[in-house]
């Protein structure tokens, strides 16, 4: 018997073709309208903030009870286990905490050099845990569980690891999506530490299998900028605060132009195994449109 | 009404496991695509009523979560699912193959249509590389999890099918 006979008696209901035609010129205007603003966004956010979002925070709990219940059965190889862990972290630690130290040194040494005052200590930041990721191959996005309810607004900068994430793009009221500086369709504007000299950072899908992005337009015309270079955020972008570390050039290619530079960048975060970032909730300020 | 909160249910459990387990359980960065397997499964097992409605619901909390803008996703699903759903007249619980062909093929154009619309109009024209790269090891990933969850969903569906037959006897 086929599913698609109707039933008789029962109610009215819309031929599918009709449906089709209608939901067609629904999700037109949609996206007519949503590509310009985001008037839709907001009742759709909060609504989806309280249906989904808890089944996601469910399935962290889930997952966190249930190694609970294990570690409880198999406690001695657990902590066997853990112990060996930890003495690896500690390890992983002490090479990272003498690794910061140079750099903090480096850093100090910059900071007299350049006279940097605006540094990521003075920003206030949010600690927030990633719940979700990007459900397409395409682009790289997560969702954190943090949004308008504990502060956090529309582009703000995340960072973690001491190197820039990405920039908030839409946000809900227990959740936030936040656009990774990997991702496909992300540009940021760079420069280079050592030599100030700007570029743009985008990510590059065919990239991210290597853990590269790649930067373009760099007016380099003395030759100064070198590979290993460190690329920080400029202090013209308009979505990002100023110095923030991206990454380290990995090669420079010469365009055909014989102007500009692009060429391949290694991020100072491991995009892979991302667990907590950190939000700051300083915003980069930027001339208001003068009122009319 | 059962079925339309069962669907619900379904719904916003594939787009969190998704989300969350399967991301974790990716090969070489690759995540299967969970919300075509729903779309087309109800497409060919109710019709092209019921496809094109999860299809255009799946798309649409795709959209509010990780789109740019409102209604792509939910467009391509919905499509999809009505497609899908011009299938339900040949389509038999006991035969997989035609479940498998539908869906890989669905998935395959998915991810074309993804390509052409949001990449190649950006000026990325390797299609090639994209197709090897993404496309290909997306659907293949895609049928091995339709293996695995494809019997569940065929489950629920005749579970639903008996409730409401049930229910029709009954005021009958």
């Amino acid at each position: 018997m086929s599913p698609v006979i109707k039933k008789k008696g029962e109610k009215f209901t819309l031929p599918g073709k009709y449906l089709l035609f209608i939901l067609t010129i629904l999700c037109s205007a949609m996206m007519l309208v949503t590509f310009g603003t985001d008037v839709f966004n907001r009742p759709l956010n909060v609504v989806v903030g309280y249906v989904v979002i808890p089944f996601q925070q469910g399935i962290g709990k889930v997952g966190e009870w249930l190694s609970n219940r294990s570690e409880e059965l198999v406690q001695i190889r657990e902590l066997l286990d853990e112990n060996a862990r930890l003495k690896e972290e500690v390890a992983a630690l002490t090479e990272e905490n003498t690794l910061l130290q140079q750099d903090k040194y480096e850093l100090n040494k910059l900071r007299e050099l350049f006279l940097l005052d605006e540094q990521y200590s003075q920003y206030n930041k949010v600690g927030a845990r990633i719940i979700g990721r990007d459900s397409g191959n395409w682009y790289s996005a997560f969702i954190i569980d943090k949004g308008e309810n504990d502060g956090l607004a529309l582009d703000m900068n995340v960072i973690a690891e001491g190197g820039l994430v990405g920039r908030i793009t839409s946000l809900g009221p227990n959740w936030s999506k936040v656009t990774s500086i990997i991702s496909d369709n992300s540009n940021v504007s760079a420069m280079t530490l050592s030599t100030e000299d700007n570029m743009t950072v985008s990510g590059d899908l065919k990239m991210m299998a290597e853990g590269c992005i790649t930067f373009k337009q760099l007016m380099d015309g003395q030759d100064m900028v070198r590979e290993g270079d460190k690329v920080v955020t400029s202090d013209i972008s308009d979505k990002f605060l100023p110095n923030i570390l991206i990454g380290y050039i990995s090669s420079i290619d010469k365009d055909a132009n014989n102007l500009t530079k692009s060429g391949q960048i290694v991020p100072a975060v491991d995009f892979e195994h991302l667990g907590e970032v950190l939000v700051i909730t300083d915003r980069k300020k930027t001339a208001d449109p003068v009122p009319e | 009404m059962l079925r339309k909160v069962v669907s619900a249910i379904l719904i916003i459990i594939f787009f969190v496991l998704q989300c969350s387990v399967f991301d974790s359980l990716a090969f070489a960065g690759i995540v299967p695509n969970l919300m075509i397997i729903l779309t087309s499964s109800f497409g060919f097992m109710c019709g092209e009523r019921e496809g094109l409605l999860i299809g255009f619901f799946c798309g649409l909390l795709n959209d509010i979560f990780f789109g740019s803008f409102l209604g792509f996703y939910a467009l391509l699903l919905m499509y999809i699912g009505y497609v899908n759903g011009k299938f339900s007249k040949i389509f038999y619980p006991e035969d997989i193959r035609l479940p498998l062909a539908l869906i890989i093929v669905s998935d395959l154009s998915y991810g074309i249509i993804c390509y052409i619309l949001t990449f190649m109009l950006r000026g990325k024209f390797q299609f090639t590389y994209y197709f090897i790269h993404v496309i290909l090891p997306e659907a293949l990933y895609t049928i091995v999890v339709t293996l695995l969850l494809y019997p569940l969903v065929l489950n629920v569906n005749k579970k639903l099918e008996a409730w409401e037959k049930r229910r029709a006897q009954k005021f009958v």
